[in-house]
């Protein structure tokens, strides 16, 4: 149950905006099902005991692919270049946002949308940069989809031409699977995990475009290889555009933002 | 556990359909899950049962076919069997490796009965 508005949405999804206690918005399931449930009276083929065979050939995803699609085509209208960022909890994904945006914002319109299973506190953290903001607090749910997304969107005051950073649920396994409407997906590891992780999580890795490895200031104290890290991620995709970097620092930092404005010229 | 929300949105999709034919309910479902779609079948079919709960799929059977990875050599066109996604090709070495087949993930087809039980 809802402990704002005390509602029965199990495991959905809300949306909440920093600094606004009051504001939350329910994403609702059902809102964008067009199916009317009609019921045909079928007695022209009546079969005795046994059942009839319906072909599907359906895409278990096709729902969110196809809503994933009617993101994109948003994004591309306003010629939003919209990032999907990924990886597993700490590596630091907003870390590396707060640091990034305040240069970027320098050039073009930033706008986020943050997601984590509970709190605000990201968005508070990004909030604080003014940009605009939203927060999507899954609930139970491992991973952002694109219905999450697409009623973010809406609330989410947005300038054409922005780039637009949406950072998912920490988490290296489930948001390989959902299409968010994003350009690219950008897959974050740090130097304090495992150099095999790209082998371990191979999904991930190979459903990316941009591969960043974070906390490179770190090098001298863990046992990371980074040669051996970015040799593993390419094996999973040939195609990974890698960075090294530390936010924290900002080593490597210019790189990134110097790809990334390029990208956002050609957009 | 994204097999859940999987298994919500196959009960949802199946339910519109079988609706739509008149069923009374639906006794089997044929699903297509390639060895490297991410799912796993099992986990799947756990969670189907408690997805499925209420609806016409509620007795459903999941029948899962699981097509093997199929890679196909960038460099010299060989097609071979892959386990991972990081393959390499048997024959020159060459990692750049394209799937080809073993990323399904579908519902092929279902069958409904007429009369509710």
């Amino acid at each position: 149950m809802c402990d704002t508005c005390g509602c029965s949405t199990e495991g959905g999804a809300v949306l909440r905006k920093p600094g606004q206690s009051d504001y939350h918005l329910h994403v609702n399931e059902h809102e964008n099902a067009h199916g009317e449930h009609h019921s045909h009276e079928h007695g022209d083929h009546h079969h005795e005991g046994s059942g009839r065979k319906v072909v599907l050939e359906q895409d278990v995803l096709q729902k969110n692919n196809l809503l994933a699609e009617r993101n994109r085509g948003y994004f591309e209208a306003r010629k939003i270049f919209a990032l999907n960022f990924l990886s597993s909890p700490g590596s630091g994904k907003t870390s590396l946002l707060e640091k990034i945006i305040p240069a970027l914002q320098q050039r073009f319109p930033v706008a986020v949308i943050e997601g984590d299973q509970q709190t605000t506190n990201d968005a508070d953290r990004i909030q604080a940069l003014g940009v605009p903001v939203i927060q999507i607090n899954t609930g139970s749910g491992c991973h952002l989809d694109a219905l999450m997304v697409n009623r973010a969107m809406k609330e989410l005051e947005m300038q054409n031409n922005s780039l637009l950073c949406i950072e998912n649920v920490g988490n290296l396994v489930c948001p390989a699977l959902f299409d968010l409407g994003e350009a690219l997906k950008v897959v974050i590891i740090s130097v304090t995990e495992g150099d095999d992780k790209p082998l371990k999580y191979p999904t991930m890795f190979h459903e990316a475009d941009i591969c960043i490895l974070n906390k490179i200031d770190l090098l001298p104290y863990v046992e990371f290889d980074a040669a051996k890290c970015r040799e593993n991620a390419m094996r999973v995709n040939h195609h990974l555009e890698w960075f090294e970097l530390s936010a924290k620092t900002g080593e490597g930092l210019a790189a990134l933002r110097e790809w990334l404005e390029g990208k956002m010229a050609q957009h | 556990m994204h097999e859940m929300s999987i298994a919500l949105s196959i009960v949802e999709a199946v339910e519109e359909r079988a609706r739509q034919e008149g069923a009374g309910w639906v006794s089997e479902i044929e699903l297509l899950v390639g060895k490297l779609a991410g799912i796993e079948p099992e986990s799947l079919k756990f969670c189907f049962s408690a997805a499925a709960a209420g609806t016409l799929a509620a007795r459903a059977l999941l029948a899962i076919e699981e097509p093997e990875g199929v890679g196909e050599c960038g460099e010299c066109g060989m097609t071979f069997p892959v386990n991972f996604y990081y393959a390499e090709c048997p024959a020159c070495r060459s990692l750049r490796v394209k799937i080809i087949s073993g990323e399904e993930f579908l519902i092929q087809s279902m069958t409904i009965e007429e009369e509710e039980e």
